[in-house]
C-alpha cells in the first residue's frame, strides 16, 4: 500500500505547478495509471480524497485514466492491446513481441479556474 | 475551466534523484543491484551466501532496508564488508532519497559492487527507481508459481528472476516450468537463475550473472573513455 505516498506526490507536483500561475484555482488533476504500474486506482482515489479533505482543498478532484498493456510487433510494426496475457501479434501470430506501454504513472494535465492558456501547447477545454 | 497539459511522471522527483545516483554509480564504476521479493523469499540469506564467497579484498557493500530492526545488517556484517541498515519506520519500500541520504553520510566507503536489499514487498518497490543498474526479483518455491501474473510490475522491471529454495522442490507442489513461463509472459527477456542457499546449487550461476553485469559496466565505461 504505497498509494498514499503516490497521492501525496501527485498533489505536491500539481500544487507546485498551479502556484506558477497566480490567480488560478486548481480544480482537477488528471493522471494516467497503467495496469502494470503496480498502483491500485481505487486506493489512489481514496488516498487522494483523504489528503484533499485533510488539507481543506475541496472540491479538488482526481481523474484517473487507466491504460492497458500494449505490445509492439517488430515484424508488422503494429501495436496491439494485450488481453489475457496473450502476447502473440494478432497480425502475424508471432510471440516475439516487445513491451510497448502499460506501466504509466503520469501526471497528464491540470484543470484550473481562471487560467488563461498562453504557453505553446496549452489548450482550452 | 482551462486545461494545462503536463505530461510528466508522478514520481519525477524520485526519478531525478535516481538518475543522479545512476550517473554517480556509472562515473565511479559501481555496479548497483536492487534485490526485491516478498518477505521471507530469502534475500538476506542469498546475500549471506554471496558475501561469504567473496575474498576479503572485494570492494562490496550492502544497504539493507526494513521497516524496523537492525537484524539484517547484523547478519550481513559478519562477513566483514561494509553494511548499513536503512529502517524506513513504516514505509513499505525504499526510495531514491533514502539511498542518497544513506550514501551521503557513508563517504568513507567506496565499492565496485553495491547490493540494495529492498523492504520485503512485491508491490511498492517496483514503482521506485533507486538508480540501480538492474532490479533482481527473488521468488521462492514455497510461493505460488502465478506470482508473476499477480504482481506483474516487478517482474516486468527486473532483469533477473532468482527462483530460490529449490532444495524444497520435492516437498512442495511448485511447478517450475509454469513459474518460468508466467515470468516470460510478463517479461519475455528476463534472465532466470534457480538456486538453493542451503545446498549451494545454482549459486555459481548467480555469481556468474553478477560477474557478467560487472563486465558489461566496465566495457560501457571503457567505451565512454575512449
Amino acid at each position: 500500500m504505497h498509494e498514499l505516498g503516490i497521492a501525496a506526490s501527485v498533489l505536491q507536483e500539481a500544487q507546485q505547478e498551479a502556484q506558477r500561475h497566480p490567480g488560478t484555482r486548481l480544480r482537477k488533476i488528471k493522471v494516467r495509471v497503467g495496469e502494470l504500474a503496480g498502483v491500485n486506482p481505487e486506493a489512489l482515489s481514496f488516498s487522494f480524497e483523504v489528503l484533499v479533505r485533510d488539507a481543506g482543498l475541496e472540491p479538488l478532484e482526481l481523474e484517473i485514466e487507466t491504460c492497458p498493456r500494449q505490445q509492439r510487433c517488430p515484424a508488422c510494426r503494429q501495436t496491439f492491446r494485450v488481453a489475457e496475457y496473450d502476447l502473440r501479434c494478432p497480425g502475424c501470430g508471432t510471440a516475439e513481441t516487445e513491451f510497448a506501454s502499460g506501466d504509466e504513472l503520469e501526471l497528464a494535465s491540470l484543470e484550473m479556474e481562471d487560467y488563461e492558456p498562453t504557453a505553446v501547447g496549452a489548450k482550452s477545454s | 475551466m482551462s486545461q494545462l497539459p503536463l505530461e510528466r511522471k508522478v514520481l519525477s522527483e524520485n526519478d531525478r534523484i535516481a538518475a543522479e545516483l545512476r550517473r554517480r554509480f556509472a562515473d565511479q564504476g559501481v555496479l548497483c543491484l536492487n534485490l526485491i521479493s516478498s518477505p521471507g523469499s530469502g534475500k538476506t540469506t542469498l546475500l549471506e551466501r554471496t558475501l561469504e564467497a567473496f575474498p576479503p579484498s572485494t570492494r562490496v557493500a550492502v544497504l539493507t532496508g526494513d521497516i524496523q530492526t537492525e537484524n539484517d545488517a547484523a547478519r550481513l556484517r559478519r562477513f566483514g564488508f561494509p553494511v548499513r541498515q536503512i529502517t524506513t519506520g513504516g514505509t513499505c519500500h525504499l526510495d531514491a532519497r533514502m539511498i542518497e541520504r544513506a550514501l551521503a553520510d557513508w563517504r568513507s566507503v567506496s565499492c565496485d559492487l553495491l547490493f540494495i536489499e529492498n523492504v520485503g514487498n512485491l508491490v511498492c518497490p517496483a514503482s521506485y527507481d533507486l538508480g540501480e543498474a538492474a532490479k533482481v526479483v527473488v521468488l521462492s518455491v514455497t510461493e505460488g508459481e502465478d506470482k508473476p501474473l499477480k504482481y506483474p510490475a516487478i517482474f516486468l522491471k527486473s532483469k533477473l528472476l532468482v527462483l530460490s529454495k529449490i532444495d524444497l522442490l520435492p516437498y512442495v507442489p511448485f511447478d517450475m516450468a509454469a513459474a518460468e513461463h508466467n515470468a516470460r509472459v510478463i517479461h519475455p527477456e528476463i534472465d532466470v537463475v534457480k538456486l538453493s542457499c542451503l545446498t549451494g546449487a545454482g549459486l555459481e550461476q548467480w555469481r556468474a550473472w553478477i560477474e557478467e553485469r560487472c563486465h558489461e559496466l566496465q566495457s560501457l565505461r571503457g567505451a565512454v573513455v575512449t
